[in-house]
């Protein structure tokens, strides 16, 4: 513990700040004291903070300081108490080895962690740009759709983030599936041309939390000290640790030549996939065959239910009958934000790719937000 | 086990493989004193001496029961169930030895898996004995069901070192009197057009379903023979031992019996093993034996419409300690190409360099049926795009051709396996 923390602000702000950072808390912690929160009052604000090695999330409200200082407590059960609490201002006093909490006629007291043992925690970088709040939130959703879960690969739980003089590339695959999606970005200063891969999932958590606010400053090291990326928005900030590897050569999997290209309605052709897949098993595929102006979407399962259903749809070059684990399918077609959608195959076994139907010039500004999106996907096999 | 006990031993009949095995595709597998020759085998200085496998509340004092008696106790009359007072009356020389199930099951899973591979209609009676439907399997394998029976047997002491029986039969119930009358280490054919032949003679305890009480029923009614019931007039029968009993009975005597061989659970899992000759250390032979049982296990699927997620390694070291290792794929593969790479790799990281094998087996677990595709992935190089259809090209052709017709080009036979020697300064030559 070091000094005497004394504060007051009003329960909400309280309520939400330790909400957001008790809610990165790791479940099972490696040492202990990291199920806490530290929470820091200096200069008008109270800081809370918490950190699991991997991500470190910290918060900036100001308050009413009375005394500076710095303490740990158990930060599930500091979230559960200031959930609780009425709808008052809130006092938070540190009176020996405890740290109480007042609202009202409330009082709840706290043990303190040792702070002593609490590991070193990341500095944020020195910052490197900013990118338009939704347009993040809406690219990182669209990509990290793509990342795989599976922890054998951990290259893979990834997305690949190439820093551009105007723009950044989110990548990610599972393998069967791979989104790409371009942003454009605002440099402050040189910029390291460099690629880092972010874990998904802190990157999913962060385009949520931070993606409402209309500004993200992103924040990274020299090439020396890259070990964390850090994204900042509106008092609230998160680190995360980046992931070692070489990321898979993606750039050449994108079709060159294409065969057939169909062009959907996103809604009704989504519609009718959810439809037909109803039916398909998990690893089994839905049939998708395409001729003159029609797809037949079907499905079978093992016991002999099948689904089968007619579009109609714009096709253009040779008819063509691909098999798709749905998923996959759905997956890529929920990101495009646009009524219409393209796919281009050339044949079967290889990549199928889709991207969306703009209907405006490349240099639309509106092409920002989803023209730059696009997501190739393996088929399944068919039987017989 | 049971009561193939009481029936008659000295039957006169042709007891190795027999050319007359035409239309008999039921197969009814029983391993010989099961429990009693697993103990055996892990304690060879009893080979020969009577063994008794006696369980229950205090398995070394006398209130257990015999779970399982080898040839040897038998000859003294020592019968599974029998207490194990008795037992010790009977045949005080004997060993007695409480039963370890885990080593049975396990046994017994390999037996299973090793049936499996033959067809996929094994219907599993308990841990020792199993129908098997063969009609299916005849031009695969390219042997008749007197052939499958031979091969079973070899490969079941081959990899356990326990014997089994089998009978070969037309009907279920043909064939389980048939290997029971085999016993012990015996195969029994009984063709066709012979069962009528093979069956009347036999007393009414060879019926199935027939005990003590109808038995007696139907000894009121003149009949000692299963020839007897299958002449006695179906309302005597009937009013005898009620109208459904009465029914099978008949049936039976008369050589009928419909019931088909149900596999009674889907399969869990798909599997091969081979237990070597000699314990094995160089790494290329492993690789290769690996490679085959791969082929064997994913023939076996693509032959089921299978395919698995799970791939699992099983290594047994010649101290007989063994290890299984498995990693699961995100999709399921029937693809040899693709279990093989799995196995490899988890032979690789398992077993220490030098280290000697006494038996490896693979396993392809989580199966799904039928329509699952295969999902490809955007980092598979054609040519293993290609492998699935390679692959089925390969089963058709050996189902047609037969098993040697297409094979993996290191699957062929070098100059080693032909008993020759291979030094790496005469590499091909044949001398």
């Amino acid at each position: 513990m070091v000094g005497n923390v004394e504060f007051e602000l009003e329960r909400d702000a309280f309520a939400e700040a330790i909400a957001w950072t008790a809610k990165g808390l790791p479940a099972r912690p490696v040492v202990p004291v990291t199920a806490g929160v530290v929470l820091e009052v200096t200069d008008g604000a109270m800081i809370v903070s918490g950190f699991d090695f991997e991500v470190l999330n910290r918060i900036e409200v100001p308050v009413t300081d009375k005394a500076a200082g710095r303490v740990l407590v158990s930060g599930r059960l500091l979230a559960e108490i200031a959930r609780a609490l009425p709808p008052k201002d809130v006092r938070v006093v540190v009176e020996g080895n405890r740290l109480v909490v007042r609202c009202g006629s409330v009082r709840f007291n706290l043990p303190l962690l040792h702070i002593e043992d609490y590991p070193a925690v990341p500095v944020l970088p020195a910052t490197s740009g900013k990118v338009r709040g939704d347009v993040f939130a809406t690219a990182v959703a669209q990509v990290t759709a793509a990342a795989s879960r599976d922890e054998t690969l951990p290259m893979l739980t990834g997305v690949r983030m190439e820093i551009g003089p105007e723009a950044l590339i989110l990548a990610a695959t599972d393998r069967y599936r791979l989104a790409e999606r371009h942003i454009p970005w605002t440099p402050t200063g040189t910029v390291p041309s460099t690629s880092l891969i972010v874990p998904a999932k802190t990157l999913a958590d962060v385009a949520k939390s931070l993606g409402s606010a209309s500004e993200v400053v992103l924040s990274m090291g020299d090439a020396d000290d890259a070990g964390f990326l850090g994204f900042s928005a509106g008092g609230r900030q998160t680190l995360t640790r980046l992931l070692d590897g070489e990321f898979v050569k993606f750039a050449s999997l994108w079709p060159t030549a294409v065969t057939t290209t169909v062009e959907v309605q996103v809604s009704e052709f989504v519609a009718a996939l959810k439809r037909v897949a109803l039916v398909a098993q998990r690893f089994a595929p839905v049939r998708l065959a395409f001729s003159e102006d029609t797809v037949q979407l079907s499905a079978e399962a093992e016991d002999e239910s099948s689904a089968e259903e007619e579009l109609e749809v714009g096709v253009t070059g040779e008819p063509l009958t691909i098999g798709f684990n749905a998923g996959y399918l759905l997956d890529g077609l929920a990101a495009v934000t646009t009524p219409r959608a393209t796919l281009s195959f050339t044949e079967p076994s290889k990549p199928t790719v889709i991207t969306p139907v703009t209907g405006l010039g490349a240099d639309d500004p509106d092409d920002a937000r989803d023209g730059s999106y696009r997501y190739l996907v393996m088929s399944m096999r068919l039987r017989g | 086990m049971g009561r193939s006990a009481d029936l008659p031993r000295s039957m006169d009949v042709p007891r190795a493989s027999c050319t007359a095995d035409r239309d008999c595709h039921v197969l009814h597998v029983d391993m010989d004193a099961f429990y009693a020759s697993v103990e055996v085998r892990e304690r060879p200085e009893l080979i020969g001496r009577p063994v008794v496998v006696a369980g229950g509340s205090n398995p070394a004092g006398d209130r257990g029961v015999v779970l399982s008696a080898s040839y040897q106790a038998r000859a003294f009359g020592v019968r599974s169930a029998m207490p194990v007072a008795h037992a010790r009356r009977l045949c005080p020389q004997a060993e007695f030895i409480p039963p370890h199930f885990p080593r049975y099951a396990e046994v017994s899973r390999g037996v299973m898996a090793l049936f499996r591979e033959v067809t996929p209609l094994v219907e599993p009676l308990s841990l020792d004995e199993a129908f098997l439907d063969v009609a299916g399997s005849l031009r695969r394998l390219g042997m008749g069901p007197a052939g499958i029976g031979e091969w079973i047997r070899g490969q079941v002491y081959d990899a356990h070192r326990v014997t089994c029986s089998v009978g070969v039969g037309p009907s279920k119930f043909i064939a389980k009197l048939a290997s029971g009358l085999s016993k012990p280490d015996g195969l029994l054919v009984v063709p066709a057009d012979g069962v009528l032949e093979f069956l009347h003679p036999l007393p009414l305890s060879a019926l199935w379903g027939v005990g003590e009480r109808t038995a007696q029923a139907l000894r009121k009614l003149g009949c000692t023979t299963v020839a007897d019931v299958a002449i006695a007039p179906l309302p005597a029968l009937r009013r005898a031992l009620g109208v459904v009993c009465a029914q099978h009975l008949h049936d039976l005597a008369n050589g009928r019996d419909e019931r088909r061989v149900v596999p009674d659970m889907p399969e869990k899992s798909v599997g091969a093993e081979e237990t070597f000759a000699h314990d094995v250390v160089d790494r290329a032979v492993l690789r290769r034996e690996l490679l085959r049982l791969v082929e064997r296990c994913t023939a076996a699927m693509r032959g089921r419409d299978l395919r698995g997620r799970r791939i699992a390694l099983k290594i047994r070291y010649p101290d007989f300690t063994t290890v299984s290792r498995s990693r699961t794929l995100a999709y399921p593969t029937d693809s040899a190409h693709r279990v093989f790479a799995v196995a490899t790799e988890l032979l690789d990281s398992n077993l220490p360099r030098g280290t000697a094998v006494r038996l490896l087996g693979v396993r392809v677990e989580l199966l799904v049926r039928g329509v699952a595709g295969e999902q490809l992935t955007l980092d598979g190089d054609s040519v293993s795009a290609c492998w699935p259809d390679v692959e089925r090209a390969a089963d058709a052709a050996r189902s047609r051709f037969g098993s040697a017709a297409v094979r993996l080009a290191t699957l062929l036979e070098s100059p080693a396996d032909r008993g020759e020697t291979q030094s790496p300064e005469s590499g091909n030559q044949i001398g």
